[in-house]
């Protein structure tokens, strides 16, 4: 089927997709991260009285770390379901900008397409976009490794739920990997792109929320406003492009 | 709560989380080629790592309440992420960094740096 002209594209298909093992390497950092908050919200779960199961059916139908964490509050709090879908809709609104720019990317994922997007957390939506670019149009690589970290997190809490009394090692700060992890991932994004402005409008956007607006709403606000500053910058920089060509 | 009740909370929060990640394919995927979109692919996941950067280490708190830092684990987190940011930059290995970085964090805040 394929002209010779298709070859060099048919070829970097045929480089060696990644096995389970190179993406368990990658997920690493956030298995480190996963397990130990994995765990505070199974311990949390069933201080709050939910069922070992329950606990286990958050982690694999919501996975979402700080919405899990509101849901249990709430349901302590004896909140109805219309305040606690309308609360989980806020907390995670920032994943609709995840999203816009991954349409893209999941273009032509095929079955695995729904799995994705479902499992698209802050942690693995860095992973994903951290990926090497003859990688990008992987999409086993990025189901694997959305799968494995979506396992960890389903092993913390399912362990935290289970063990909560047994459990005697001393993780105190282990989640500091995941800070880590953002760190190094952002040097590696500076690193590919050799461009300042993603950085300065974040530096902007994060100390701007962080200043203005109060701390449970902060993470939503920076990223929403650098989304805009984006949007501004695009259209910006299209209307001085087509100024400079008249 | 029965076990109903806990069944349907479980299901509200799960489609209310789905809804903010499917959103975007929803009503946009056919707009993946358009320019904006591209232009969002590109810059908006660095952008966003430093945004995450900033939430993960906004205990850091300098000159808050006319202190040094009021933040219990302020310090060890910045000295760590300076860790995790030189082995970086110098070794270039992601799991080193990562790993160290938070061996520090942990030996830091374990040996009750926090409330120094």
């Amino acid at each position: 089927m394929r002209t010779p002209n298709s070859r060099r594209v048919s070829e970097e298909s045929v480089i060696p997709t990644g096995t389970w093992g190179s993406a368990a390497t990658r997920t690493l950092p956030v298995m480190f991260g996963y397990l130990p908050l994995g765990a505070a919200f199974g311990i949390l779960a069933i201080e709050i009285g939910v069922p070992w199961w329950g606990a286990l059916l958050m982690s694999l139908l919501i996975y979402a770390g700080a919405g899990q964490f509101l849901a249990v509050a709430l349901m302590a709090a004896g909140a109805g379901l219309l305040e606690v879908a309308v609360a989980t809709l806020m907390l995670n609104s920032r994943h609709v900008f995840y999203g816009l720019s991954l349409l893209k990317r999941f273009q032509g994922a095929g079955k695995g397409k729904p799995y994705l997007i479902f499992a698209l957390t802050d942690e693995t939506y860095s992973l994903l976009t951290s990926q090497p670019a003859e990688e990008r149009h992987d999409h086993s690589m990025a189901l694997r490794i959305s799968a494995l970290n979506h396992l960890w997190w389903i092993l913390g809490s399912l362990g935290g739920a289970m063990l909560s009394t047994a459990i005697d090692f001393d993780s105190r700060g282990i989640e500091f990997a995941l800070t880590a992890l953002f760190i190094v991932l952002t040097l590696e994004q500076a690193r590919r792109l050799r461009q300042g402005l993603p950085f300065i409008i974040a530096l902007f956007a994060g100390f701007g929320a962080l200043l203005l607006v109060p701390d449970q709403h902060m993470l939503l606000a920076a990223i929403g406003a650098t989304c805009l500053i984006l949007l501004l910058h695009y259209r910006w920089s299209k209307s001085d492009a087509r100024g400079s060509s008249v | 709560m029965s076990h109903l009740e806990l069944i349907s909370y479980i299901v509200v929060c799960a489609l209310a989380t789905f809804a903010t990640r499917v959103v975007p394919f929803a009503a946009l995927g056919k707009q993946a080629e358009h320019p904006l979109v591209l232009h969002l692919g590109r810059y908006l996941p660095p952008a966003v790592m430093l945004v995450l950067v900033i939430y993960a280490l906004r205990e850091f708190r300098p000159l808050e309440g006319g202190q040094l830092n009021v933040a219990a684990n302020g310090l060890p987190m910045l000295l760590a992420a300076l860790v995790v940011t030189i082995l970086h930059v110098w070794r270039r290995n992601a799991l080193l960094s990562i790993v160290i970085g938070t061996g520090c964090y942990m030996l830091m805040v374990q040996l009750g740096w926090s409330q120094g």
